[in-house]
């Protein structure tokens, strides 16, 4: 072999070759959910899972249906996009629907009206006669401004005090809670004005993950944060050594999964038209879930807001399906638990495949 | 001293109470390839710390490109044009080819802080040209690392150094886990540098690629340096002695 002769082994370049991006996978298990429950319900309850049955309605989807889906995840969706950012920098938050719980209280102690819709006055104000009718824009700074001190913390414990994130988060999970509870002693939240009720109502809770979900995939795809985000994930000691400030970059990823769960209980308090202490009660392990399907990786580097997305609609699906089924709904926690496992168990044997093959 | 690229004087390291390097006098010129050898715990690696300032040395002067420096950590060596090619990689494998070379270094379409938008096109580019300088030829650049073999791997490491301009490259036994022809890729790539006169420390316990590809060879013994010896005056058995304590060039004869 002569010096001049580079590059042996039978390597060349072709920088059109492409792998299957892995998101194809995800769709194509949910289509193949969505067909098992068409044709068990065809079978068992004599009905059609995705299409219109009705004589009288024309359409050719059975769009309640698929609405109710929709809405559904959309809440803990929001969550689980903050959540994916997480878990791809190699973390883990389980303090998000604690934060959902906490924020819920708190933003809608500030949306409080002295009048509820049927002219009944608020004898009862949280905070006090002078913060009734306060403008919209006071409960969602304050609610996303408690999302992002609860995120901080997270990320602070985490780069900082060196506190592994399962630990940190767990604590903020109880601390948060405790929050929520804190602040009424349990007493929901009601009499919120129209303005703040308007927020979730129809089918904004959907818009407002669709919005998000671009603004994520954008950030993750296209910005400096998002490629550092993954790098960290990937190997820590290597992005250290490339001049990424680890640290910091830690406490912005867990900021921003905090205000994501804040946007959330927002949302979901709005919908809801009450703030309550127990609102977004496991959650968090929902939008692990989530992402976890969508082929989020736990052990970090690897993943995306689109697998997520797809993976919040799978879990959808299936809840819907089996109320569809006419199934108990522990079976359904049942099936959650076998669904989160299973991820986990399929990621592994993913990695083990890649590991074997370098 | 002006072709002088790396210069140290009395480098010493102590961990504790072990002396790991003893007084190192070195220097390196501009287009000359270096090996460093030495039986394991001679201080080789020791060395390559200190001058990348991945760790601080206990005494000693360092001169690098005409200048008197002290690093305060491996990233400002780097930024100072010192590239190290380390033994376990320090490549994210989850990334794929352009977004390691440019890890840290970004090119952006925009800068906004921490959410500065990517310049995809411009870094897939400058991953094209400078795998093509080097020599480098992996099927795939949009593959993620995790997907490539270890000589692959290396190449991408390697191929940092073309892409931003080192002025020295440090590669620290970057054959040590390769095949055959892998190896003799890595090899080829480091002809590559020596026709660029990109300026190379190499260090390896393998004979025949050292008397292949360098000019000269530095001999540590115990943390202390004890042969400097041309290529072209010297042979492999020259070489074990000097490594294995049979023999003192005079010159380091207190070193002995």
């Amino acid at each position: 072999m002569s010096a001049s002769q580079h590059g042996l082994g039978g390597l060349k370049y072709d920088p059109k070759k492409r792998h299957r991006p892995p998101e194809l996978n995800v769709f194509f298990a949910l289509i193949l959910i969505v067909g098992a429950f068409e044709v068990l319900g065809r079978l068992f309850v004599g009905d059609s899972f995705l299409f219109n049955t009705r004589d009288r309605v024309d359409t050719l989807f059975n769009e309640p249906r698929l609405k109710i889906i929709v809405l559904q995840v959309a809440i803990i969706g929001i969550i689980a996009l903050g959540v994916t950012q997480v878990i791809i920098s190699g973390g883990i938050d389980l303090s998000s629907g604690s934060i959902v719980g906490a924020v819920a209280m708190i933003a809608t102690a500030f949306a409080q009206a002295s009048v509820n819709q049927y002219g009944m006055d608020n004898l009862k104000p949280i905070l006090g006669e002078a913060y009734l009718n306060l403008p919209l824009i006071v409960p969602i700074v304050v609610g996303l401004f408690a999302g992002l001190v609860a995120g901080v913390v997270n990320g602070a414990l985490i780069a900082y005090a060196k506190i592994p994130p399962f630990i940190a988060t767990l604590g903020m999970m109880l601390f948060a809670r405790g929050v929520a509870n804190w602040t009424t002693k349990g007493v929901p939240i009601s009499y919120l004005q129209e303005s703040y009720a308007e927020i979730g109502a129809g089918m904004n809770p959907v818009f407002i993950f669709i919005a998000l979900a671009v603004l994520m995939h954008f950030l993750l795809r296209y910005t400096k944060y998002g490629k550092h985000t993954y790098a960290i994930g990937s190997n820590e000691q290597a992005a250290r050594m490339s001049g990424i400030e680890v640290e910091r970059l830690k406490v912005l990823i867990y900021a921003i999964a905090g205000i994501l769960s804040a946007v959330a209980a927002i949302v979901m308090s709005s919908k809801a038209l009450t703030g309550q202490s127990g609102m977004g009660l496991m959650y968090e392990l929902d939008a692990i879930a989530m992402a976890v399907i969508g082929g989020v990786s736990l052990a970090g580097g690897r993943g995306s807001i689109l697998g997520t997305c797809i993976g919040a609609l799978i879990y959808g699906v299936i809840i819907s399906g089996f109320t569809f089924l006419k199934l108990d709904a522990f079976y359904q926690e049942m099936a959650k638990g076998a669904i989160i496992v299973g991820a986990v168990v399929l990621d592994q044997w993913r990695a083990r495949k890649q590991a074997a093959k370098s | 001293m002006s072709d002088i690229i790396l210069k140290t004087e009395g480098l010493t390291k102590h961990y504790g109470g072990v002396q790991a390097l003893e007084g190192a006098n070195f220097e390196i010129r501009k287009g000359e390839h270096v090996a460093i050898m030495g039986d394991n715990g001679a201080g080789k690696s020791t060395f390559v710390r200190q001058i990348t300032a991945v760790e601080q040395r206990t005494a000693g002067k360092v001169w690098f490109d005409g200048e008197e420096v002290d690093f305060k950590g491996p990233l400002e060596a780097r930024e100072a044009g010192i590239e190290t090619v380390f033994q376990n990689l320090a490549l994210a494998d989850a990334l794929n080819v352009p977004d390691n070379l440019f890890l840290g270094r970004e090119i952006f379409k925009f800068k906004l802080g921490p959410f500065s938008v990517l310049d995809y096109k411009a870094m897939r580019e400058k991953t094209l040209a400078s795998l093509e300088k080097t020599g480098v030829k992996i099927p795939n650049i949009n593959n993620a690392i995790s997907n490539m073999s270890g000589g692959q791997r290396q190449c991408v490491a390697i191929a940092r150094t073309a892409t931003f301009h080192s002025k020295l490259t440090i590669m620290d036994e970057p054959t040590a886990a390769l095949g055959v022809q892998e190896t003799a890729q890595v090899e080829n790539i480091i002809r590559t540098l020596k026709e660029a006169g990109e300026p190379l420390i190499l260090i390896s316990h393998n004979m025949r690629q050292v008397f292949d590809l360098v000019d000269r060879i530095v001999v540590f013994r115990r943390g202390k340096i004890v042969a400097n010896l041309r290529k072209e005056e010297t042979s492999g058995e020259d070489v074990v002695s000097y490594i294995t304590g049979a023999k003192t060039a005079p010159e380091y004869a207190e070193n002995a």
